[in-house]
Formats: structure tokens, sequence, C-alpha cells
């Protein structure tokens, strides 16, 4: 027993001279969406390869990842809600901001359509006919940059779903959304990524009702806490993550990842 | 149903193919959870002999307290570290955040209260003719605590073991302070959660199998620890 506590003691040591003798690492508040589809898993390796500094990736919703910012507990987001980020930058928190890549929302429901989307060309139109029928609608919830999306496109079309019968907040995750509008047979907003990567695998008995309207192409963006504001931030190597992102090699590598389905899921743009 | 019986063939074959990252992930729940079971054990167990020593105000008050919190829920705890070692908190300069350790200490926390409660229980069970007795019989205040200590040894490595449970299958806690960071913070309970999340049902009940067979191993080897004490009195 004194032996196990000995032990365990000089592992608790190590484990904090390790944190403090820690090399080349930032962390990256990003978002569920990118985390789960595997881009990571897929570029950080060859961008820790060419620079020896290694990303971590916290994976939140895209509100709490900028909360994350703020707070200093991170060296830069990788999120998608541009007025969100533009706001964070305009405070001072955040510099350095570009835009990386894009995908775009979807919204999906029951395979029946009860409330008769399909064919419909405005994805706020649609959610207005939802709101009339009393058709049920899962939301995130979570202040993700999807539930910013859906919330700014309820506020296009004056309805405010909040504690309406029909209108589910869930405060999950998208995949997570996704399943529980599927057993509750109601539409949501997802985006086209974690929805090709998920409706087999899930054996969701959905579809998409509605697509292609410009208001729900979907940008992904990337900036660098302010180290005006946190001076402990890594700046210099968050900033060399950023500029590899929007170089053409990063872009390369963006473009070039597919999900286990073959699907590519995110198209670069960065300027 | 097949899912069922298709993660428990997963979880075969994962224990049979352990590939580095998974066993990387196991040693760390281990390592953060053992290492926060030692750190509320060392804390816990002087204080709940304390307590069931010496008499004084407020003490029933402090033993209530250390009951309630022992239904602190995870998430709660996380968070409160958190807040603590946040770049913008009061010990945020010791760049803590989204290390192990911070898991560490958040896991102590929810350690502590168990391993205090229920050891001071389990003191205050001990037969007082045993303490009679050992005074009685010429031994110094230190030596009858030790001998009391001894006596209540097993509810104390109860207390010890119902700990390691209430950590080990936490996770609400350490994935709010870790972060749940591939390879450097990311736990049974939280790659559990995220897979959950990724929607592989079958590989996250196969870890959760793995989790449980690790509990039982270390359960199976504090059980032979406890009978070898049993033959060392009686001998």
């Amino acid at each position: 027993m004194k032996k196990t506590v000995l032990m365990l003691t000089a592992v608790l040591i190590l484990t904090v001279v390790g944190s403090v003798f820690a090399q080349s690492e930032i962390i990256c508040a990003s978002t569920t969406s990118t985390e789960n589809s595997g881009l990571f898993n897929y570029i950080l390796p060859l961008f820790e390869k060419k620079t020896g500094i290694k990303v971590k990736v916290v994976a939140r919703g895209t509100g709490a990842a900028i909360e994350m910012g703020r707070r200093g507990d991170a060296d830069m987001a990788f999120v998608h809600a541009k007025e969100q980020e533009l706001r964070a930058v305009a405070e001072g928190f955040f510099v350095n901001r570009h835009d990386v890549m894009y995908n775009d929302f979807v919204i999906i429901g029951p395979t029946d359509d009860p409330a008769k989307i399909k064919g419909m060309k405005s994805a706020a139109d649609a959610l207005k006919k939802i709101a009339e029928r009393g058709a049920a609608f899962v939301s995130r919830g979570d202040n993700s940059g999807t539930n910013t999306k859906e919330l700014s496109l309820w506020e296009k079309v004056g309805v405010d779903p909040k504690g309406q019968k029909w209108y589910l907040e869930v405060g999950q995750g998208m995949e997570k959304t996704q399943r529980i509008a599927n057993e509750k047979s109601a539409y949501t907003l997802t985006d086209r990524g974690t929805w090709l990567a998920t409706k087999d695998k899930d054996k969701l008995g959905m579809v998409i009702v509605l697509e292609d309207d410009p208001v729900l192409f979907n940008q992904y963006g990337v900036m660098a806490v302010n180290p005006e504001k946190h001076k402990h931030v890594k700046y210099t190597e968050a900033t060399e993550f950023i500029n590899w992102l929007i170089s053409k090699e990063g872009q390369q590598a963006i473009a070039s990842f597919k999900d286990s389905l073959g699907n590519h899921l995110f198209y670069p743009n960065a300027e | 149903m097949s899912s069922l019986l298709e993660a428990f063939g997963k979880a075969f074959s994962l224990m049979l193919h352990l590939n580095a990252e998974l066993l990387a992930i196991i040693v760390l729940s281990v390592k953060v959870s053992g290492t926060a079971l030692v750190i509320a054990t060392l804390l816990g167990l002087p204080l709940s002999a304390y307590f069931g020593f010496k008499k004084f105000p407020v003490k029933g008050l402090m033993i209530s307290l250390l009951n309630t919190f022992m239904g602190l829920p995870p998430v709660v705890v996380g968070l409160f570290v958190y807040l603590l070692l946040s770049r913008s908190g009061p010990l945020g300069f010791m760049a803590l955040l989204y290390t192990p350790t911070a898991m560490i200490v958040a896991q102590s926390i929810l350690a502590f209260p168990i391993v205090t409660s229920l050891s001071h229980s389990a003191i205050i069970s001990v037969d007082p003719l045993i303490k009679q007795a050992s005074l009685t019989l010429g031994a110094t205040p230190f030596q009858t605590s030790v001998t009391i200590l001894r006596e209540a040894r097993y509810g104390i490595m109860s207390a010890i073991i119902a700990a390691f449970g209430r950590v080990m299958a936490e996770v609400g806690a350490i994935l709010i302070v870790g972060g749940n960071i591939a390879g450097f913070t990311r736990v049974m309970t939280t790659t559990i959660a995220l897979e959950t999340d990724k929607g592989n049902f079958e590989l996250a009940l196969a870890l959760g199998i793995i989790l449980l067979g690790i509990s039982l191993l270390i359960n199976l080897a504090l059980h032979v620890v406890q009978k070898r004490g049993l033959v060392g009195v009686r001998s």
C-alpha cells in the first residue's frame, strides 16, 4: 500500500512537472461539428509535421468556444458564427480573423414532410410555415453556430418560438439533436456535413426538405486571442496556425479532406 | 439487441487488439482517478479520524456538510474548478486548465467527502469496548487511535473503494476542466461521451465494458489486500 501511494505521488509530481515543461503547444477552441467530422484528425498532423507545433482542440459550441478565448483559456478559436466572431473582434478579445472554409445548412424533416416544406425556396418562410402548422421543431438551444443561424431565421420572420409547445430546445450537439428530431418526427436545422456523415449510420428516417437558400451559407472563421488582453497566450504560434490554414497548402488540405463515406464536408474559401 | 451483442463482441476484440491510443486513454484514466483517490485519502483519512476521536463544537454540522458534499454534482465541481483555474480566475497564473492536473484536482474534490464521511462512519462504529480495553492496558491515546483505525480498516477500505467508483465513473467534471483533448486529457468516460455524441454506440458501449472490467480488476486487487490484512491479524 505504501509503495502504491509513493508511486501515485510520483506520478502526480511528474504530471505537474510535465505540464510546466510543455513544448510548443496551442489550445484551439473549436466546435463539435469540426471535431466530430474528423477534419482535425486529418489536417493537424500535416501542420504539426511542418512546424512542430501541437494543436490541442477543445470542442464546444461556438458560443462557448468564443467565451474560452475571451477568458484567455484558449490561444485561438476556429468557429462558425461570423457575427459573433466579428463582435468578439470588435470588443478587442480577438485579432487576426479570417474566413477559412464553408459548408451549408439544410433543413431536414420527417420523410412524409407534415408541414409541406418541400418545394419551398426560402428557409425563413419554411420556418414560418412550420410555426403556423405547429409542426415539431428541434433546436440545438446551445448558442452554437447552428443555433445562432436558426435564431436569426426566426427573427427574420418575426416568430418567437421559445416556450411554444412544438419547439424543443435540447441543448445537445448536432448529431444528438438530429437523433432527437428523428425520434420526435420533427424538423431541425443541421449542417450538411453532419447530415451526410450520420444519416445512414444513425438510421435517420428523415430527408432534406430545404436546401440551397443563400441564407443557409455556413462560414467558418479562425481568429487569435488578442495578446494585449491575455499576455500568456501563444499568439505567435496561433498566428502561424492561422496563416497555415489560409495558405494554399492549408486550403488544399481542407479541400482534400473526406469523411469515412467519401463525402467532401468543407470547402476552403480563404481570401 | 443486436447492437448490444455487437458491443460485447467489439469490446472483446478491442481488448485483444489494444492499440496505443486506447491504451494511453486507459492509463490516463487510472492515473487521474488513482492520484485523485490518493490525495483524497491522505487528506480525508486523518480528518475522519479527528472527527471520530475528538469532541468539538459544530462537529455535527461539519459532518452533515460532508454528507451533503457526497452528493455534489460533478458538473458543479467541474465548473467551480474551471472558474478557479481559468486564466481569468484566481489561480489562472498556474496554467493548469485543460491539463491532467486540473482533472486530478476536480476528482479529488469529488472523492474527498466520500472517503472522509464513510471512514468516519466506520471509525465511530468500532466497538467502544476496544477503546476502553486499549486504554486499560496502558496504551497512549495515539496507540489507542491506531488500534481503532485498525479495527475500522474494512470500513475505511470500503470508503476508498466507493470513492474510487465515483471518480472512475465520473464524466461531468473532467470534461469541463480537462477539455477532452485527444491524446492529452481524453480519458475513458470522456471518450465514451464523445463516441456516443458521434453515434458510435457500439464503440462507446465497448469502452464502457472495458471500464467496468478495469474497475473489477482493481476491486479484486483491493479485496486481496483486505484478505491479507485479515490473515495478518489472526496469526
